[in-house]
């Protein structure tokens, strides 16, 4: 390059300019090196986060091997450790959950694109919005103290005697059970599910709903025959996305769930999750094989994790673009 | 401008009763589970408030936790500790986040960056629980030592704000990634065609057009992990109940607080820890709105 500019004729500038394009020589490369680094940082977590998950449960892979995933035993005592009972509890809180989170999603998002008056959609959106911004330590310690109580002395004894016929209402009420857990996931997982619901709608175009109310049809039957069948892949996998983070929630439930080492058909009864067996004995984990338990536990719910997000992902994203 | 949203209610002159009935009946569902959604908000933050807000004293924030038994104590080194966290671990990714966005926006080809937006989502979709126990396994089980400094080997305040930096970091790539894109193209060329170097149009130019979206992205991920209990507990729960600025150690935090208060039996406990709630509660609120209302100001301004 020339370094000799007539129209700077100070030495000064000169010496600048010379200074500026070696800091710029090296500048370059150096914030494109970094920016790289930093991407591929995100990628190097992922694959450190699952290495170390399945390195620290090598040893209780090696005693138990994948029997640990039907063994309903937890004795620390003996040192046997299984994850059935774990994974009963994470399925049926989070399946049960989502039975309420997908349709109180859905009809959220209805309302907040198509029946709110204009003025209130922003104000309403936004308070949902903070929903999901409340921590889950303060859902959970809601759950335990206001919550499950209300549960315990109202909802469970007027649920057992109408429907006590049906296992998954029968025992006595407790104030610790499957039920209150259920409830938490459901109060996390809707402002994040409906957020996603309420984009999806938002996508739908507005011709295509003229269309339909000029054909006569009532705003329900718009909403039927024109935005959900649009929006149906971006619902399911809303829905996939809202399971896994309840799939994945670990204090809220272990403050309402109970803890217990058990399959119960009653939701009235304790149980534990996957994620809230690991939050509530990590600390008093003593033992190698105690521990490398626990990390078999996080390497379980990690697969079980990875296979739903990256699944809704991919579904969301094929219904966006479609 | 859409006729159908916003303007009243269709005329349904041909539809039969049982139409608009059903019709009415959706509606009203609809329409009960915003309020449901809603009505849930303001009961649990009411019980936050009420049960506080009588726990709630000057004292409270500026004194140590009492011995057991023993009424008053407060939350001194818990406000400490998640302030030190949160710092460090903002500290940690925000820099980061921002310069994944500055590759997706500036140096990557579509393929790039689609897959590492991808890997930050697949990040974002990890239990919080488990990024604990990998930083467990990692920094608290196993002693390293980085640069002749030791690590590890025990509970610390800097596992526990490394955990953080890694829950915190999809949250600001992927708002950085949104916002750097919108950065008109306009400017670069006319930054580049004044002869400066990429990293100066980077600095000078992309940068600070964006610092609304950015800090939107950062405020979002503190208000994030600022109530995060569950790395913490496997990182950084262990601590003294005076109020330390050692990160070395274990440091207490406002979530683990309140989760260990609501674990007890005692009713003196539970109401420390609805004070505990309702100081984190503020923070995040606050930290919430404030991060929408920069949200909404620098889109109008990059929209124009």
């Amino acid at each position: 390059m020339s370094t000799a500019n007539p129209t700077v004729p100070s030495p000064r500038g000169a010496f600048a300019t010379a200074r500026r394009n070696t800091v710029d020589r090296i500048g370059d490369p150096t914030l494109k090196v970094l920016a790289a680094a930093a991407s591929a940082l995100a990628v190097v977590v992922i694959l450190a986060i699952a290495y170390k998950v399945f390195d620290g449960s090598d040893s209780a892979f090696s005693k138990f091997g994948l029997g640990f995933l039907t063994a309903k035993i937890w004795n620390p005592v003996t040192n046997q450790f299984g994850a059935a009972s774990f994974i009963y509890g994470t399925v049926v809180t989070s399946a049960i959950a989502m039975l309420f989170v997908a349709p109180l999603s859905v009809a959220i998002a209805i309302y907040l694109t198509e029946l709110a008056p204009r003025r209130i959609r922003r104000p309403v959106a936004t308070l949902i919005d903070l929903l999901a911004a409340i921590p889950s330590v303060i859902i959970g310690l809601w759950g335990i103290l206001v919550m499950a109580p209300f549960m315990e002395n109202h909802l469970e004894p007027a649920l057992h005697s109408v429907l006590g016929w049906i296992p998954l209402f029968g025992g006595s009420p407790s104030p610790y059970g499957l039920l209150p857990a259920i409830a938490v996931l459901t109060i996390m997982a809707v402002p994040i599910v409906s957020a996603i619901a309420r984009e999806v709608f938002e996508t739908v175009p507005g011709d295509l709903k003229e269309a339909a109310y000029a054909l006569g049809a009532t705003r329900w039957e718009m909403t039927r025959m024109v935005i959900l069948p649009i929006a149906r892949p971006g619902i399911v996998g809303a829905s996939i996305l809202g399971l896994g983070r309840a799939l994945g929630e670990a204090i809220a439930v272990t403050q309402v769930i109970g803890g217990a080492v058990a399959i119960n058909a009653s939701l009235f009864q304790p149980g534990d999750t996957l994620a809230s067996r690991i939050a509530s004995q990590f600390q008093s984990a003593s033992g190698p094989l105690f521990t490398s338990s626990l990390f078999y536990l996080a390497a379980i719910l990690l697969v079980i994790s990875l296979i739903v997000n990256i699944g809704a992902r991919l579904i969301v994203r094929r219904g966006i673009t479609a | 401008m859409s006729a159908t949203t916003g303007s009243p209610t269709p005329k349904l002159l041909g539809a039969s009763p049982r139409r608009k009935r059903v019709n009415r009946t959706m509606e009203v569902l609809s329409s009960l589970a915003a309020v449901l959604a809603v009505a849930v908000l303001i009961i649990v933050i009411g019980s936050v408030v009420i049960k506080g807000v009588s726990a709630l004293s000057l004292n409270f924030l500026t004194e140590t936790p009492a011995p057991f038994g023993v009424p008053g104590g407060g939350i001194a080194n818990a406000i400490v500790g998640t302030f030190l966290l949160v710092l460090m671990a903002s500290v940690v990714a925000v820099p980061i986040g921002i310069l994944i966005g500055i590759h997706a926006s500036e140096f990557a080809k579509p393929r790039t960056s689609n897959a590492v937006k991808f890997a930050l989502d697949i990040l974002n979709g990890v239990p919080t629980i488990v990024t604990g126990v990998f930083i467990f396994g990692l920094l608290v089980a196993a002693r390293v030592s980085i640069f002749g400094l030791g690590l590890g080997g025990s509970q610390s305040g800097y596992a526990g704000a490394v955990a953080l930096a890694i829950i915190m970091l999809p949250i600001v790539a992927r708002s950085a990634q949104e916002v750097l894109r919108l950065v008109p193209n306009s400017l670069r060329e006319a930054a580049v065609a004044l002869g400066i170097a990429r990293w100066r149009m980077v600095a000078r130019v992309v940068l600070p057009t964006a610092a609304g979206g950015l800090i939107t992205g950062a405020v979002l991920g503190v208000a994030r992990v600022a109530g995060e209990t569950a790395p913490l507990l496997l990182t950084s729960s262990i601590a003294s109940t005076a109020v330390s600025w050692n990160p070395s150690q274990a440091l207490s935090s406002i979530p683990v607080s309140i989760f260990t208060l609501s674990e007890s039996a005692s009713p003196a406990d539970h109401a420390r820890g609805w004070a505990a709630a309702l100081v984190l509660i503020i923070g995040v609120l606050v930290l919430s709105v404030l991060a929408r209302t920069l949200h909404d100001r620098s889109r109008r301004r990059l929209r124009g």
